[in-house]
């Protein structure tokens, strides 16, 4: 398998501020990969250095097989990008943006642009000055995807959209995913949408990646959440280790297990008789505030106590089956 | 009155904000009728010398055209007279101040930011128009004192003082009625823009025509640059005008007041029109873009120049007729520089004039990278397969052959204007174009100052002003306070041979390209290491 992208120790300071503070990261060929962090984590850097705009301090960057600072022209052909807050030139229309930044690039699929125009249900005759924030994004959006491109650089794409044209942007990656010979790294802090689209995830926090995997690779990594019903009271369950906030309210229990002991949690249940049982596996949100949730703690990963975790944050991804923003 | 609340907090806000360039423009545009008392004071000292120099210039059509008709030759009369291009300064600041704190705020969406806090609806409006009027009341009082100091009448000081702020206010008001019309601030501020010197042009062409027959001479009457000129300081201290202008300005507060109500926030009252649903075919180039930015700006120019040209053009020949009759004006002219004629001396001094134009124009252009820099615009265009310095290089085309252009247009409509009056265009037209074309290697060198600022200090860009600002300083003060030759050298415009009339030499105009081109070199050179900056 060829990577697309691959930084190793990728340091940027700005004056006091340390943005990128050795940053690994591995983008497969043909994946669509989530670069998953909150506001200030360092993904507009490391996309941005990937560009060849910023210069990395330290450390090093391949994209595509090349230097993204040295050879940012030639890279530049073969790649489309669409930052978070896009800003259009007041006295120039979206159409004109979209195929003068096609044209600029490596060239600009008519069929696909007329097609996603429609999609994205957009006006390309307004004139820069007149869009709104989302119908912006939907102007960059479609001139990346439009474009004739081996990788897609999308930061936090989707912010002012909405719901009905997100779910437009996801069918879209969707199909350059079956086509299977673009790349795309989604930067984003909407989780249900790295959850929906990505084929891995990068989270990265403080400009460090803290997890990278796949969401599955990661789950593995965190706990159960199990209510169940029982026929006598389960004593065991207390003493187990891996089990964690175990409420027990008549004959019903709550509580959340490590997945390494969730085979021993159950057969504990089932040796006194289950009459119900509800487990819901762990969501990517409750992964990220566990990630986050621990103020200055130390590169957090998920395998450090989890008991002191807040249980309430833990909790609250639960009560939806999908996950809130 | 809830409709105001508010209007306090937000008129600091807009003290704050332009706490610097607020003050600078006041005290710059205050500060230059005492310039006048002094170098009127120094020209002609005795009131007969006044009185033949005011009945010279009052027959001048190019000097009525450019500061309006005088009736007088006291001292307060000429320097009343000779001001008379500053309210359409004052006009101009009024204009870029409203609509910087309207229209802009909502092209910007700052104005729905504040609207959303407690904030009444007219609060914007009232605190820019406040904040204007204020600026324009206190540039009066200034200019009121300024020449009172100077032991120039007390009474006809104040009357001129609040001329001009009678016609800053008339224009301020003017600003706030065309900030309601369109959703663009270019488009408003263009409007405004528009109507000032449509104003000026009524006012020049009924002055003109009071010089002789008349026919069209109530074109004056129209604009509200002539009405305030009817105040006459210093000659008789008409108020009527004051009237005539209080009663302009609240019709237009009102006017602009009763738009702002019937419209939706960041709304106007123009529609903007849709465009084109796919780009040109030709639209495929960063210098594709770079014109497309750059054309209305270019446009602007050429067009001011070519005025300015036919201007300077038309006042030539009366220079020389003026130095034919008067002695001492004749040896003061060839004493500032002149060396094979009066009218040379003044054609070269108009294109002076014209070369600082220009650098504006250069500085502007090359601003325009840090502008699309800071706007995010620069991002999409480098992430695509443009080097930067193609990327640069298609704006500085503009930089560096824009004022080219310019110059072009105006040498070439001095040539026609003043080859008319003078009765040899063939002749005229070719030495008054390269006249103006050989000031350009002076314009390149500050135009390529601000590309080294844009290259190593991104920050300080805006800094190539001060560049420009140093070399107006010099050559204003250079012909009347004594510098020693090396503080006249730093400026590139001293280098340049005082054209048409001096003698030529080929090293000035290489060094002072090689010079540019060395600037230009090493700030692009910097650029290509340098981050671009986020937003």
């Amino acid at each position: 398998m060829t990577e697309a992208i691959r930084t190793e120790g990728l340091v940027k300071t700005f004056g006091h501020t340390r943005a990128l503070d050795r940053l690994d990261m591995s983008v497969h060929t043909g994946e669509v990969h989530g670069f998953l962090g909150p506001n200030g984590a360092g993904k507009t850097t490391a996309i941005r250095i990937l560009l060849g705009l910023t210069r990395a301090d330290a450390g090093t960057a391949r994209l595509l097989g090349g230097d993204p600072w040295a050879d940012a022209t030639a890279l530049h052909r073969r790649l489309a990008y669409v930052p978070g807050d896009v800003t259009l030139w007041p006295n120039l229309t979206g159409g004109e943006v979209i195929d003068l930044l096609g044209r600029m690039r490596g060239g600009l699929d008519r069929h696909r642009r007329a097609d996603l125009l429609d999609r994205f249900d957009l006006d390309p005759r307004k004139k820069g000055r007149a869009y709104s924030k989302g119908n912006r994004q939907k102007v960059a959006l479609v001139a990346a995807l439009a474009s004739d491109v081996e990788l897609l650089l999308l930061d936090e794409p989707t912010s002012g959209l909405d719901p009905l044209m997100e779910e437009v942007f996801r069918e879209a990656i969707r199909e350059e995913q079956r086509r299977g010979d673009r790349t795309v790294l989604l930067s984003s802090h909407i989780l249900s949408e790295v959850e929906a689209l990505c084929d891995r995830i990068t989270i990265i926090r403080d400009g460090r990646a803290v997890e990278t995997g796949t969401l599955a690779d990661m789950r593995h990594l965190t706990r159960t959440a199990i209510h169940a019903e029982l026929a006598a009271p389960a004593d065991g369950l207390a003493t187990l280790p891996g089990v964690h906030h175990l409420r027990t309210e008549g004959g019903q229990v709550r509580f959340d297990v490590d997945t390494e002991a969730l085979d021993a949690a159950l057969r504990q249940l089932t040796a006194v008789g289950v009459r119900s049982l509800v487990s819901q596996p762990p969501t990517l949100e409750e992964l990220f505030l566990r990630l986050y949730d621990r103020k200055g703690g130390s590169a957090a990963g998920v395998d450090a106590d989890l008991d002191s975790d807040p249980a309430a944050a833990a909790g609250s991804g639960r009560d939806g089956a999908e996950v809130s923003r | 009155m809830k409709e105001l609340v508010g209007t306090g907090r937000l008129l600091r806000l807009i003290l704050r904000r332009d706490r610097i360039l607020m003050p600078l423009w006041v005290v710059w545009t205050a500060v230059i009728p005492l310039g006048y008392v002094a170098s009127i004071n120094g020209l002609f000292p005795t009131a007969a010398g006044r009185a033949e120099y005011a009945d010279q210039s009052a027959h001048n059509a190019g000097f009525v055209g450019l500061y309006g008709r005088l009736s007088g030759s006291s001292l307060g009369d000429l320097v009343a007279w000779r001001a008379g291009f500053i309210p359409v300064v004052i006009g101009l600041f009024s204009i870029l101040t409203v609509i910087r704190h309207t229209r802009v705020e909502e092209e910007t969406g700052r104005r729905e930011l504040l609207g959303a806090t407690v904030a009444g609806r007219y609060a914007g409006l009232a605190a820019a128009l406040l904040a204007t009027f204020g600026a324009n009341l206190v540039l009066g009082v200034i200019v009121a004192l300024g020449l009172t100091s100077q032991h120039l009448p007390a009474a006809g000081s104040w009357v001129l003082g609040l001329e001009f702020a009678a016609a800053g206010a008339m224009f301020t008001a003017l600003a706030a009625v065309a900030a309601q019309l369109t959703t663009s601030a270019r488009s408003a501020r263009s409007i405004a823009v528009v109507a000032l010197a449509a104003a000026y042009v009524l006012r020049l062409a009924g002055d003109i025509s009071a010089m002789g027959a008349g026919t069209v001479s109530w074109l004056s009457w129209l604009s509200p640059i002539g009405w305030v000129q009817r105040i006459r300081p210093y000659g008789g201290d008409r108020w009527w005008p004051f009237a005539l202008a209080a009663c302009v300005t609240a019709v237009l507060v009102s006017a602009a007041v009763a738009l702002s109500a019937r419209r939706d926030v960041g709304a106007g009252l123009f529609p903007s029109r849709p465009g084109a649903a796919s780009g040109a075919a030709s639209l495929r180039s960063p210098l594709a873009l770079a014109w497309r930015l750059h054309r209305g700006l270019l446009a602007g120019w050429v067009v001011g120049f070519a005025l300015l040209g036919v201007v300077f053009g038309g006042v030539a020949n009366s220079v020389g007729d003026m130095a034919r009759d008067n002695q001492s004006f004749r040896d003061i002219v060839a004493r500032i520089g002149g060396t094979s004629g009066v009218v040379d001396s003044d054609l070269a001094g108009s294109i002076g004039i014209l070369g600082l134009f220009a650098a504006a124009y250069a500085i502007q252009a090359t601003l325009k990278l840090r502008d699309e820099e800071t706007n995010g615009h620069a991002e999409p265009v480098l992430s695509t397969a443009t080097s930067r310095l193609r990327w640069a290089g298609s704006h500085l085309v503009f930089t560096f052959l824009g004022p080219a252009v310019a110059l072009a247009a105006a040498g070439l409509a001095m040539g026609i204007t003043y080859g008319v009056s003078a009765g040899d265009v063939d002749a005229s037209v070719p030495r008054l174009l390269a006249a103006s074309m050989a000031v350009l290697p002076a314009v390149w060198v500050l135009a390529a100052i601000a590309v080294v600022l844009f290259g190593v200090l991104p920050r300080l860009a805006a800094a190539g002003w001060g560049a420009l600002a140093a070399c107006l300083l010099l050559f204003l003060a250079g012909g009347a306070v004594r510098l020693d030759q090396w503080v006249l050298d730093i400026s590139p415009y001293t280098h340049i041979p005082h054209l048409p009339g001096g003698a030529v030499t080929a090293t000035p105009f290489v060094v002072l390209s090689v010079v540019a081109a060395a600037l230009a070199a090493a700030g692009l050179a910097r650029l290509r290491r340098r981050d671009v900056p986020t937003l």
